[in-house]
């Protein structure tokens, strides 16, 4: 009985789904564009943020006339942060006939959906999932965000170049990937460009003292030291790293964007003159990022974070790249996309073979207890 | 020049786990209850003092007398409420109420307070002296020659006092010196009151180093000090300095000369290798078994 009801079930399902796939083929002015993110579930408050921004793009597009003189249809699914259902929402939008996709937020299930994606060709943006593999599994795949070694490789390159620094010391949390990736690019590309990596010493998770380590890394007196981790470890570090009389310039990476509110105002100093790289900073001048600061809280009533930029970012370059195609056929999508030169609100973005992107990044320098932008740079 | 900074490190730490454990072992010596709570009375102090600080703008040294007066009253108000009508069941009831009080300490900060870190203000700031060229901060001085005094003066109290004659009677013997006319009940409520006044201060030096309070720093400190304790001998008054100072600079020295990572398996690793060797720790009494 039950299995004739679910059968039942399945084939209303199959019409249905049949009825909107002859709807997609007859409507000829719209362009469908298939969105995937966790809206609920643990990780949602990554995916709202993605999606918000990516929202605010497509609508600000359409309202000035749409991509090849149609608007936009922008189909969201929610897969609740599970690589399963990230499966089916990619399914589901395939069936719709979406002519490209934007989507998803977290690593894993992007990873899953972009091995399905591979074999259908389709061109698919994600806006943050930030681990290596994404974009392996082929041509059809781009991100907007840069992976985590990328943040190593800038702050070397900064710390080497522009602080000229000769010495470097790194402390990281050896129970992190994100920390380990870092520290490793860091160390690998400091090494590159010609300067001494005279400490390289972890901590574990959790840890609340790290006098032992600083002492070790302050007897080698280095000219900098590079801590890639969150700011609630960062506040300690810092705190501890100023008692042991350290004297070096500290490096961050975007984990860093939120140390301030960890320190008491009485304790600001400890991370006076650091300098951290971030996706984007909110006292950009430039017009870009004005602008989507001030739209996006008009439409959302609260400040974009990294995230939200970065979705708005991944939906520009995709309906530039359509525009730019000329026409909706997936190849030609994917190689307009490859070929994408775009000035973000993250920064300047191109592709070079593959799908991860080259782009600036946002060096934050701590001055006089506030975050102030240093200077956007590319690594080399 | 790096050994002695190293030691000095590990001296601080160690001081600190050594506040903390004499509350566990006077309490076990006295009233043969771990008291679990002990670990978030840590962290109620730590609250108090940045509300003193925070809030009502008070100086850190105020600050710090009204959190050891509100954790003294607190440590003597879960005695009576929660270990006294449970004093002559099993050790096991009291062994659970204890960690029953300690999560509802947790959870009502967490309720009050919510899980976000917060910073603690800068309170101790400067350099006090260099060894060579490298500063040791006044934070560092204080937090080891404030603990020396107090342990100091605990000893005297506890050697010389009327009150504290008592304490160690009612430890040996809690029957005989009941029949010798000693009130158990004030006793112990000294005691409370004295772990719980040492831990407030604990606080104040733990959280001026490492400047973030949230509702389960107490967790991995006071379950540090209770090693310490145990290492020293449960019981043992001059034991749990020792056990916490060992263990501070075992964990600097591991993370200075091996390992960061291996810092706990080393203080893991001491711990088994005494309680192998004395299993009543390295001062604790070896109590015969009357069968």
């Amino acid at each position: 009985m039950s299995f004739k009801k679910g059968l039942a079930v399945v084939l209303a399902c199959a019409t249905a789904t049949l009825a909107f796939a002859g709807c997609a083929q007859s409507s000829g002015n719209t362009i469908k564009i298939g969105g995937i993110a966790p809206l609920t579930g643990d990780v949602s408050v990554y995916g709202k943020a993605a999606s918000n921004g990516a929202k605010l793009a497509i609508e600000e597009i359409n309202a000035a006339g749409g991509v090849l003189g149609k608007k936009i249809d922008f189909i969201e699914q929610d897969e609740e942060g599970d690589p399963v259902k990230a499966v089916n929402a990619y399914n589901k939008l395939s069936s719709q006939k979406v002519v490209a996709i934007i989507g998803d937020v977290t690593s894993k299930p992007t990873i899953s959906v972009a091995q399905k994606a591979a074999k259908d060709n389709m061109p698919m943006i994600t806006a943050t999932a930030t681990a290596k593999d994404v974009t392996t599994y082929g041509k059809n795949m781009f991100r907007a965000c840069f992976l985590d070694p990328y943040q190593g490789e800038t702050m070397a390159t900064y710390a080497t170049q522009n602080l000229s620094a000769k010495n470097v010391a790194v402390l990281y949390d050896t129970s992190d990937d994100y920390s380990k990736g870092c520290a490793e690019a860091f160390k690998a590309k400091v090494e590159a460009l010609g300067a001494k990596v005279v400490a390289y010493e972890g901590f574990g998770k959790g840890d609340t003292d790290f006098k032992a380590q600083l002492t070790k890394i302050n007897q080698s007196t280095p000219d900098a030291l590079f801590i890639p981790s969150y700011y609630n470890t960062i506040a300690l570090i810092a705190t501890q790293a100023k008692e042991v009389g350290i004297k070096a310039t500290m490096l961050g990476t975007d984990g860093w964007d939120g140390v301030l509110g960890a320190l008491d105002k009485s304790n600001l100093a400890v991370v006076e003159g650091a300098y951290f790289c971030n996706h984007y900073s909110t006292e950009d001048k430039s017009e870009v990022v004005q602008k989507f600061l001030t739209d996006y809280k008009k439409k959302y009533n609260e400040d974009p974070n990294a995230f939200a930029a970065l979705g708005y970012d991944s939906a520009k370059i995709l309906l530039a790249a359509i525009q730019k195609a000329g026409k909706t056929d997936k190849q030609a999508i994917i190689d307009a996309l490859a070929a994408s030169d775009y000035e973000g609100v993250t920064g300047h973005i191109s592709y070079k073979g593959t799908g991860d992107p080259v782009k600036s990044v946002a060096i934050i320098k701590v001055v006089n207890g506030a975050y102030t932008l240093d200077s956007k740079i590319t690594a080399q | 020049m790096d050994f002695i900074y190293q030691l000095i490190n590990g001296l601080q730490v160690g001081s600190i786990y050594a506040l903390v454990a004499l509350g566990y072992t006077m309490v076990y010596g006295i009233a043969k209850l771990i008291n679990f709570a002990h670990g978030d009375i840590i962290m109620v102090g730590a609250y108090i003092a940045l509300l003193a600080v925070g809030s009502m703008n008070l100086n850190i040294w105020v600050a710090l007398l009204v959190s050891v007066v509100f954790c003294v009253i607190l440590g003597v108000l879960i005695e009576r409420v929660a270990y006294k009508p449970l004093r002559n069941s099993s050790r096991m009831s009291a062994l659970i109420t204890a960690i029953g009080m300690s999560l509802f300490l947790e959870n009502l900060f967490l309720l009050i307070f919510s899980s976000n870190k917060r910073p603690f203000p800068n309170s101790f700031s400067g350099v006090a002296f260099s060894i060579g060229d490298k500063p040791i901060s006044f934070n560092t001085l204080l937090t080891i020659t404030i603990s020396l005094v107090l342990m100091f003066v605990l000893w005297f109290f506890v050697q010389k006092t009327k009150i504290g004659k008592a304490m160690r009677a009612v430890s040996e013997d809690t029957a005989a010196a009941q029949l010798m006319g000693i009130n158990i009940n004030t006793t112990i409520s000294v005691t409370f009151a004295i772990g719980s006044g040492l831990a407030a201060v604990a606080s104040v030096f733990y959280s001026s180093t490492y400047p973030l309070v949230d509702p389960y720093m107490g967790v991995m400190l006071g379950l540090k000090a209770f090693i310490a304790a145990v290492l020293g001998g449960i019981g043992s008054i001059p034991g749990a300095i020792l056990g916490g100072v060992i263990m501070g600079i075992a964990e600097s020295l591991t993370k200075g000369y091996i390992s960061s990572t291996l810092a706990d398996a080393v203080v893991f690793g001491i711990l088994i290798l005494v309680l192998l060797f004395k299993p009543s720790g390295l001062l604790g009494k070896n109590v015969k078994e009357k069968v």
